[in-house]
């Protein structure tokens, strides 16, 4: 166990093991992505109430799905790079940090292309929707944290705090649906019971949702990997990958 | 099955067409770029390396 545990600290070994998997989850978020995206848009039923901007739904969920993983996964890595002091958990941290903000970003922005045919307005400061936007600030922040130390160690320890402390918002944006019944409507998907939502709609979803997890994992995977190019540049097996004899 | 009476109404998305096309246009093309990013960089990384290597293999032989 220990020796893998130290296998996988090791940015070499990581870098030759994900390139193996990259083409398949290249492929996997592809035909998944495409297969929702037609699907979702041209032949999933309309909504009865929303009529067709209820599509925006197939990008909205997933989106907003792995913008909150995202954080989690980003929090751990933080977490485990401050306590065993392992140096690929905070190449994953520094990863995960712009690929999270992106896909915040693109839950807000869907979102608010939603809400003005459905609510008439773009923009509401909703429980939810204001918790988001905390989110991509959190994000936002690790990123500006992680370029403005001159030591890697003070930065690594700075942004995995910063990012263990903002785990506190994800349970109020989970929650905040519940807690402040507003404007946001309540969870489609809930882990206990069956989805509030027609079969026919709900496929394609899950259909994006899987997508999108590969999808994130293949970003996140190759973030690192530029990471440790970049982080490995003097050593000699980087070396050898400039320079392929 | 096709939701759609003919192509134009599939664009048209019931007068929601600005709203679903925004927002999967956008989506989509940061999703490309996110992808697309992380490879260009680690390119752009290999070739800086390899030519810094050549400069410090020239300078030696000088």
């Amino acid at each position: 166990m220990w020796q893998w545990f130290h296998k996988l600290g090791s940015p070499r070994w990581f870098y030759h093991i994900s390139g193996k998997f990259l083409p398949w989850l290249a492929l996997a978020s592809v035909v998944l992505i495409v297969t929702g995206v037609v699907w979702g848009l041209a032949f999933a039923p309309q909504d009865a109430r929303q009529g067709n901007s209820f599509r925006i739904i197939y990008i909205h969920v997933p989106a907003s799905f792995l913008a909150l993983a995202g954080y989690y996964v980003m929090a751990a890595a933080g977490a485990v790079g401050m306590i065993w002091k392992m140096k690929l958990a905070d190449m994953v941290m520094v990863a995960a940090a712009p690929l999270g903000a992106a896909l915040t970003f693109i839950a807000l922005f869907t979102g608010a292309v939603w809400g003005k045919p459905t609510w008439g307005t773009y923009w509401i400061w909703d429980a939810r929707i204001t918790s988001m936007l905390v989110l991509l600030f959190l994000y936002i922040g690790i990123i500006a944290l992680s370029r403005s130390f001159s030591t890697r160690e003070t930065s690594a320890r700075a942004c995995a705090i910063l990012a263990l402390v903002g785990t506190v918002n994800i349970p109020i944006i989970y929650k905040s649906v519940d807690w402040w019944y507003t404007l946001h409507q309540p969870a489609t998907i809930k882990m206990t019971g069956a989805p509030s939502m027609h079969p026919d709609m709900f496929k394609p979803l899950l259909v994006m949702i899987l997508g999108f997890y590969c999808f994130y994992a293949l970003v996140l995977l190759l973030n690192t990997r530029t990471e440790i190019l970049l982080r490995e540049s003097r050593t000699t097996w980087v070396k050898e990958l400039a320079e392929p004899k | 099955m096709f939701q759609f009476e003919n192509f134009d109404a599939f664009i048209a998305m019931g007068g929601h067409g600005p709203y679903v096309w925004a927002a999967y246009g956008l989506s989509l093309t940061i999703m490309a770029g996110l992808a697309l990013a992380p490879l260009r960089r680690q390119r752009a990384l290999l070739a800086d390396l390899r030519q810094r290597l050549q400069a410090q293999r020239q300078r030696g032989q000088n």
